[in-house]
């Protein structure tokens, strides 16, 4: 019965999403208030009738019940009960619900708390919020209905994908989404905007917040799924340059270059066709990282079974979506009216640089992504673009992004004193030219990229640094004046602080980790030891340990480094027994300066011994602080004050947003 | 500056970056596509002797059951990948995929030397009911594939 009560709430959302994404924006034309007004509650309703949809679902998995397709192919009763939950969201299905409701909910956000918009912008980004889940909900109604029944029900499942019962693993696609969907907000910020004809500074005053919401969900997901994969799949890598990684990652760089022209457009009314034209792109590329996702055209590791019909469905979504956008763009965009004038040596100067190379490098990852693709296509052969593609593409373009975020924090809006930032800077460039060529002369001398990127990444975390002392004036006033100064630094400031400092920390860490990991693959009998960047491995035993649903074969290693140092590490093979299907769950010890990484293979018949692959991944765990850092700045940002106040409203009175339409 | 040299100075800017961008692109193009074949191609590619030695090749196809063994170091694997119409031996130093498994479909890339193929990466799915569509294509072009 919950069953058949989610399935119908599901089909009454996608008539109440097409109610809103239609009356409502008659109203608009017709200057009807009484239509205008049905908006806000059909939203509101919306996101119950999903979220109730979801909860039958949910429900559905906690209790297994085996009738639910769905349920029979993704569950078992032998589970957890946190992946009976994440199993709702760890198949297709149950994962596009997910990103309907996540879409419903952000519509549901601004007409909760959208009270200071200008009604008739409220309403038409309601409508166009409406309208994509419109598309969403139809795709999985008539594609990825998770409702679908099955007779005689089974008496248990398959069970989830044992790769996928992993805590970081259950909250990667809520946090993924969450940061993909929430780019749809400022997609619909930017088609009502265009409708209106109207982008002021209060427009971007609404969507910058929105931007770093979403931005911040986005960043932690690409996190949390790299840090799964480091620690679950074994290969002592974090980043492969995988299809569907570079399906994350696109957006997140047209977030970030958003994020920062958004500023521009809040402060300096300037770069508005830019910062519309980039929205749409940040979230077309959302729905084409959905679509090879679930398409399965490109090989991925991550590809799951796929079926054509859906693909096609997406795709269309997505021509119709962005190609309407884009269209509305050439049409609308040039009577948006630019004001602001400013040199370029000015803070809207180095913002400018950092969204061309930004979106120049997301250009250049989808080129890598789609080129099997059109060569497929072109029936010229069966390519792959790798990570190689993509390091030499990418990283060179990185360089100068790096150097100019160091310099552009200190320039002024309008124009900034190039000669008076320079000699603020001058101490840093030294700092961070000893600093490279210390690690070139000390630690490495085969490889000067390597020594370039802890250059940047002292530049980088030295002139945020100093960018921040001299805003609170550090030793050029008393120092009390300072540290009062220091509290009253605006939280958006703070923001960027962090999230700048947590890049440098980062980039050191995809530095040192990509260039001095130190692996040895080797036989282990009990008792043979391997030295690996100056610890001792011994292998002590391996033995049998019985799980929840699975059974393990447990190495146990004992490391010693000196007199002091001496840990165990115990990794894992898990063989499931629903699925007959291993797991490598690797041992990780982390210190400062990097991460003793540990799995254990297959038994040699011949000798009698384990495979084991023992890795020293140095610096590792700057990169997980450096991502948290980023995170925390987003975090931080977004409780300032003026985020939450809309600028149309800050001198009128607040509470009355229901102001009839001129 | 006027302020049609400021815009100027942008597009300028802007152009000498995607020009960069695009050498960069293009140079990186030339270096690292990798091709993919079928077992049967690399055996008459390598027979016509149109393979370099320093070629990064992809193949895929399924493990050809009962191929699985150990080299003498005991920590390098040795398998034939096979599209039911030829097959090549191929070899992996490390722990293989979680779900690597004979008759499993697999995507393995590195260079054939001497008869052999040595990966330096194997490529199993996280879904085991997944085929890559390299290896779907293989077996399609042997005249070996069943659609299920």
């Amino acid at each position: 019965m919950i069953i058949e009560s989610g399935h119908f709430v599901l089909i009454l959302s996608l008539l109440m999403a097409f109610l809103q994404s239609t009356v409502p924006m008659i109203g608009v034309h017709l200057r009807n208030n009484q239509l205008m007004a049905i908006a806000a509650p059909a939203a509101i309703i919306q996101f119950v009738l999903i979220l109730g949809s979801f909860l039958a679902l949910t429900y559905a998995y906690v209790v297994s019940d085996f009738s639910v397709i769905n349920v029979t192919s993704n569950s078992h009763t032998a589970k957890p009960l946190l992946y009976k939950v994440s199993g709702v969201w760890g198949n297709h299905e149950g994962s596009m619900l997910l990103w309907a409701l996540i879409l419903s909910g952000y519509g549901a956000a601004i007409a909760l708390f959208g009270g200071n918009l200008t009604p008739t912008l409220k309403v038409r980004v309601l409508g166009v919020q409406a309208m994509l889940g419109v598309g969403i909900l139809a795709f999985i109604l008539f594609t990825s209905n998770p409702f679908l029944r099955v007779f005689p029900a089974p008496e248990n499942g398959s069970g989830l994908n044992p790769l996928l019962q992993d805590p970081g693993l259950a909250f990667h696609p809520p946090l993924l989404y969450l940061g993909y969907v929430g780019l749809s907000l400022t997609f619909s910020f930017a088609v009502a905007a265009l409708i209106e004809g109207r982008v002021d500074a209060a427009w971007a005053r609404w969507v910058r917040p929105w931007t770093l919401a979403a931005w911040g969900f986005l960043t932690g997901g690409i996190v949390l799924g790299s840090w799964w994969a480091y620690y679950e799949l074994g290969w002592g890598g974090w980043w492969f340059w995988d299809p569907v990684e570079n399906a994350s990652f696109m957006p997140w760089l047209a977030a970030t270059a958003l994020l920062h022209s958004s500023i521009v457009s809040e402060k300096r009314d300037s770069l508005k066709s830019w910062t519309i034209f980039l929205a749409i792109v940040a979230f077309g590329l959302s729905l084409l990282g959905t679509f090879l996702v679930r398409s399965g055209v490109i090989t991925s590791v991550h590809a799951f079974a796929s079926d054509p019909t859906r693909g096609v469905f997406i795709l269309l979504l997505l021509v119709v979506t962005i190609g309407g956008a884009f269209l509305l763009f050439a049409w609308r965009g040039p009577s948006l009216k630019t004001d602001g004038i400013f040199h370029p040596v000015s803070r809207e100067g180095g913002l400018i640089l950092n969204n061309f190379i930004l979106t120049i490098a997301a250009a250049s990852i989808l080129l890598g992504t789609l080129y099997p693709l059109f060569v497929d296509v072109l029936e010229l052969g069966k390519v792959s673009v790798g990570a190689p593609y993509f390091e030499s593409v990418f990283v060179p373009m990185m360089i100068p992004m790096i150097v100019v975020m160091g310099i552009a924090p200190f320039l002024r809006w309008k124009r900034g004193d190039f000669n008076k930032t320079t000699n603020k800077l001058k101490v840093v460039g030294v700092i961070s030219l000893i600093g490279g060529c210390f690690v070139w002369l000390i630690v490495d001398r085969s490889s000067a990229l390597s020594s370039l990127g802890i250059a940047l990444s002292i530049w980088l975390f030295s002139a945020t640094f100093v960018e921040l002392t001299s805003r609170i004036k550090l030793f050029q006033v008393p120092l009390k004046d300072s540290m009062r100064s220091i509290i009253r630094q605006p939280r958006a400031s703070w923001g960027m602080t962090f999230a700048h400092m947590g890049l440098a920390i980062a980039v050191a860490g995809i530095t040192a980790s990509s260039t001095w990991k130190v692996e040895s693959i080797q036989v282990m009998k009990f008792g043979d030891q391997v030295k690996v960047a100056g610890y001792t491995y011994t292998l002590k035993e391996v033995r049998k340990v019985q799980g929840p649903n699975y059974i393990a074969t447990r190495g146990i290693f004992s490391v010693k480094k000196g007199d002091n140092f001496n840990v165990t590490l115990k990794p894992e093979k898990r063989e499931y027994q629903t699925r007959t299907m291993v797991t490598t769950e690797a041992a990780i010890y982390s210190t400062f300066f990097g991460d003793l990484y540990a799995v254990v293979g297959d038994r040699d018949e011949n000798s009698g011994g384990y495979i084991t692959r023992i890795y020293f991944n140095p610096l590792v765990p700057w990169m997980w602080a450096g991502a948290i850092l980023m995170v925390l700045g987003a975090a931080i940002s977004l409780t300032d004050r003026r985020h939450r106040v809309g600028a149309p409203a800050r001198n009128a009175n607040i509470g009355t947003s229901q102001v009839i339409v001129k | 500056m006027k302020n049609r040299q400021k815009r100027f100075s942008f597009i300028g800017l802007g152009f000498l970056l995607i020009a960069g961008a695009a050498a960069l692109v293009l140079s990186a193009f030339e270096d690292n596509i990798v091709f993919f074949h079928s077992p049967t191609e690399i055996v008459n590619k390598f027979r016509a002797q149109k393979l370099k030695p320093a070629q990064r090749l992809r193949v895929g196809g399924l493990v050809e059951k009962g191929s699985v063994t150990k080299v003498s170091d005991g920590a390098t694997n040795r398998f034939k990948v096979t599209d039911l119409n030829n097959s090549i031996i191929v070899e992996f130093r490390g722990i293989l995929p979680d779900l690597f498994r004979e008759g499993q479909g697999i995507v393995a890339e590195g260079f054939y030397q001497n008869n052999i193929f040595n990966a330096t990466d194997v490529l199993a799915k996280h879904d085991e009911t997944y085929m890559p569509p390299e290896v779907a294509e293989a077996l399609k072009k042997s005249g070996q594939w069943k659609p299920q």
